[in-house]
């Protein structure tokens, strides 16, 4: 995550007076919609308000501006949409260890020369159509091996983490590819209102994530499959199928991550998203999505990825060594874990 | 065992229960699922703490923090799964905790050794020690796990429903080591559901109910079943299924099962069900009950034959077309197969129709509910509030829940398995009279069931099946229990 910290600091620093949007508008959505314990994710925006506070003191006003509030946004941005994917695989029980290597592997595709030549001769959103598609191609193929193959989703993925990677490899022989698409460019590193694209994009895959999951018979299926996998297939759920559906929607949102890495690097390289996957899992489970899958939270997830986004700019505006970042990191994921196993009800087996 | 008491959050599981048990005596433990004796005997192998009242051992009161102290106390453990590591050796599995060892080195031949003694003791000298328990049957796991309680010096032995992974022939010989160890002069605790076990085995009884004593420490040969089984269930029982069978309402068959067969699991059975109909397969565990049902449902898939639902023919091993024609299934296992632990009922009740309230994909959570809670009052759920979670619910209610799915669903086809499993008998009657009145409505229903008198009682026509054939197809009322017995020992052993 320490790689992402310089670029994009001078973006999006014009229209002031909205400044306290993502934090301060979504608790309503939580208590409303999705059925974590309000203890938890009220246990995660107070250590979000701890690291916000501890920013202020260490950072002031370098912490509180608009400029850095934007980078973290930025950062958050990209893990964010793929830990949105990643929360619909967890709640339905399985796991995508693939998600960064996608990602990787469809930014290179999208950033061919080919690819790039056919956006510059018919439009821009060529390369984003390539870029998602190649997410949900990979993701369909995971989902088709775990539903209809019966490999066990973690070996699965693990298998198109390598295999991701080394496609990239192979079609970019390693190279770095610049984006020279001025129209792609142009829309995805601009503002809207101040705040920039795929901040926007962030959030709007949020807000549809959360609908998806908490109003759409998808997202009950989805919990269904999770929580009982038996009893889903007993009731009439076509429960490979749905597997299917989920694991290429996870594989659709590295795809869209590819576009917003894309535009924030303006290159695609086989080493982007690298270890994305394991940030996506942390953010997921500290939001209070259950491992065991059955239920999930958007709501959590974004404040997840947030947490750890904050901390991250806490350590590098404090020139604080990276290494300390990710001992704290992980102590994060231990006690929010610690504390989910103490609200959940079921302690009882 | 002095009035115990063990509260849990939310639930009293004990609630005041008096045992004393004597050395050399098999003392039987009685009582419904849920009354307690779970929880009872975990208190006694020290995995759970009592919230109050007294444990004396030998006279002396004493507290049991942690299931080794009942071990080394010389109480011993034999719970319902059996808890043998497959992957070790029978001797291995006897000495694991407590290995013969010094300065952390097994000493292989004396533990060897000291297992043929206990095997012998045991009355079972022919299973060799270095066996690896995978291999054994349940019975041969059954005596190791019993070789381990007595390998620490066990003085109290608790079992729990030991004979029910049993044949007849297994439990003959688990009765005799049973006796060999009272006459040795160690106690056994008895847990079982089988009056008749407990006549050839106990000395004396110990009755729960709802967490409470019924009675305690009655002689085996002075009470009668009778007064047992009021003591068990709080009233006289009857046998009310619901009223008599009112037969099919209609001569043309609802449900078609032609040549269905599975290979290797059970072979070609034919029949049908008519509407107003219900047909009951009966026959042991094991017997291929459970599968038939589930491959009429398809939720396995047939080698041959068809289903045919009002004529149309269901695609195989598609759970979806058999929903799709009407199909419910309410499985064996209600937890594992049926239900979503940790969602509110009324999710649980509408997750077979959950797509059909909403336009497009959506939800629609508040006209799910409404129905839900529809079928939850006239079912008499209690609680009759639709949003905690199933788990919270007794085993009669969430079996409500199920039916109340399919209800909502609206069902043409009802398959039962084991509906009444779990289930206390306030609830099962009302089940009984539930499914009476669906099959009254023009339902056609299949149902399995373990009690044969619970099919004898509520079918109209039965098919007996024994070792994956059917071996008797017939009315109910033409057939009694013994005869159903005869012929699936009958059909077990040809």
């Amino acid at each position: 995550m320490s790689e992402t910290t310089a670029t994009g600091a001078h973006t999006g620093a014009d229209t002031p007076g909205r400044d306290l949007s993502p934090e301060e508008s979504k608790p309503k959505k939580s208590v409303a919609g999705s059925n974590l314990s309000l203890g938890h994710s009220l246990g995660l925006i107070l250590a979000l308000g701890a690291l916000v506070v501890l920013g202020i003191i260490t950072g002031g006003d370098r912490f509180l501006s608009l400029d850095n509030l934007m980078v973290i946004l930025q950062q958050a941005a990209v893990v964010g949409v793929i830990s949105i994917g990643v929360t619909f695989v967890i709640t339905s029980g399985g796991i995508d260890l693939s998600v960064g290597s996608v990602m990787g592997l469809a930014t290179i595709w999208a950033s061919t020369l080919g690819t790039q030549a056919i956006a510059t001769d018919l439009h821009w959103i060529i390369m984003v159509f390539t870029a998602m598609g190649v997410g949900a191609a990979a993701g369909l193929l995971n989902g088709l091996i775990i539903a209809y193959g019966r490999v066990v989703p973690f070996i699965a993925t693990l298998a198109m983490l390598v295999a991701a990677r080394g496609f990239a490899e192979l079609i970019s022989g390693r190279q770095t590819q610049i984006v020279t698409v001025p129209g792609f460019l142009s829309f995805f590193r601009r503002d809207i209102l101040g705040i920039p694209v795929i901040v926007w994009v962030f959030l709007l895959v949020a807000a549809a994530g959360w609908f998806l999951l908490n109003r759409t018979t998808f997202g009950r299926r989805t919990i269904a499959v999770g929580g009982n996998p038996e009893a889903a297939r007993l009731a009439g759920i076509k429960v490979k199928r749905h597997l299917v559906m989920v694991y290429s929607l996870a594989g659709l949102c590295a795809g869209i991550a590819a576009v917003m890495m894309l535009s924030r690097t303006t290159s695609g390289s086989s080493t982007h998203g690298y270890l994305y996957e394991l940030d996506a899992i942390a953010a997921v489970v500290v939001g209070g999505t259950l491992l065991a899958g059955g239920r999930g939270t958007i709501f959590g997830t974004v404040l997840g990825v947030l947490v750890f986004q904050v901390l991250t700019n806490v350590f590098v505006l404090n020139n604080l060594d990276s290494s300390v970042q990710a001992v704290v990191k992980g102590a994060i994921i231990v006690g929010a874990v610690l504390l989910q196993q103490r609200f959940s009800s079921h302690s009882r087996t | 065992m002095r009035d115990i008491v063990k509260h849990f959050p939310g639930a009293k599981a004990l609630d005041g229960v008096d045992l004393d048990i004597r050395a050399g005596e098999v003392h039987c433990l009685l009582g419904q699922n849920g009354a307690g004796k779970s929880t009872l005997i975990k208190v006694l192998a020290g995995a759970h703490q009592p919230t109050s009242g007294q444990i004396s051992w030998k006279g002396e009161p004493v507290t049991i923090p942690t299931t080794m102290a009942a071990l080394r106390m010389g109480i011993a453990t034999m719970y319902q799964e059996l808890d043998v590591v497959d992957g070790l050796t029978v001797a291995e599995n006897i000495f694991l905790g407590h290995e013969l060892s010094s300065g952390g080195v097994l000493h292989r031949s004396a533990a060897l050794e000291q297992t043929r003694e206990l095997l012998q003791r045991l009355g079972h000298p022919e299973i060799p020690p270095q066996r690896e328990v995978g291999r054994l049957s349940a019975a041969g796991k059954q005596i190791v796990s019993m070789a381990r309680a007595l390998s620490h010096e066990a003085q109290l032995i608790i079992m729990d429903e030991p004979s029910a992974v049993l044949d007849p022939e297994e439990v003959e010989n688990l009765f005799r080591v049973v006796r060999s160890l009272r006459d040795q002069g160690v106690a056994v605790v008895y847990i079982s559901h089988r009056l008749d076990e407990i006549r050839q085995i106990g000395d004396r009884i110990t009755v729960l109910k709802d967490g409470r004593t019924a009675a305690t420490s009655l002689t085996v040969t002075d009470t009668p079943t009778r007064e047992l089984i009021s003591l068990m269930t709080g009233h006289e029982v009857t046998s009310d299924f619901g009223g008599t069978a009112s037969g099919p309402t209609s001569s043309d068959p609802l449900l078609e099962v032609d040549g269905l067969a599975i290979d290797g699991v059970f072979e070609p059975v034919t029949f049908d069900v008519r509407p107003g109909e219900i047909v009951g397969l009966a026959g042991l565990v094991g017997a291929g009950r459970s599968e038939i049902l589930e491959t009429v449902y398809g939720a396995r898939r047939a080698t041959a034959g068809e289903v045919r639902i009002k004529g149309k023919k269901l695609r195989r091993g598609s759970i979806a077309s058999a929903v799709d024609q009407g199909v419910g299934l309410a499985p064996e296992e209600r937890k594992s197969q049926g239900l979503l632990l940790d969602q509110p009922i009324y999710r649980n009740i509408t997750l077979s129709t959950f797509a059909r309230f909403g336009r497009s994909g959506l939800l629609n959570e508040r006209a799910e509910r409404a129905a839900a809670q529809k079928q939850a009052e006239s079912l008499h759920l209690s609680p009759a509030d639709v949003t905690p979670n199933i788990r919270t619910l007794s085993g009669g209610n969430q079996q409500k829940a199920m039916l109340a799915r399919w209800l909502v669903h609206g069902c043409d086809v009802l398959l039962l398995d084991e509906p009444t499993r779990g289930v206390d008998v306030g609830a099962r009657a009302e089940i009984y009279s539930l499914v009476r009145e669906l099959s009254r409505q023009g339902t056609a229903v299949l149902m399995v069931s373990s009690e044969i008198e619970e099919v004898l009682g509520l079918a109209d026509r039965i098919l007996v099946v024994a070792d994956g054939r059917v071996v008797h197809t017939g009315p109910s009322n033409d057939i009694d229990e013994h005869r159903v017995l005869d012929l699936v020992m009958e059909g077990a052993h040809t």
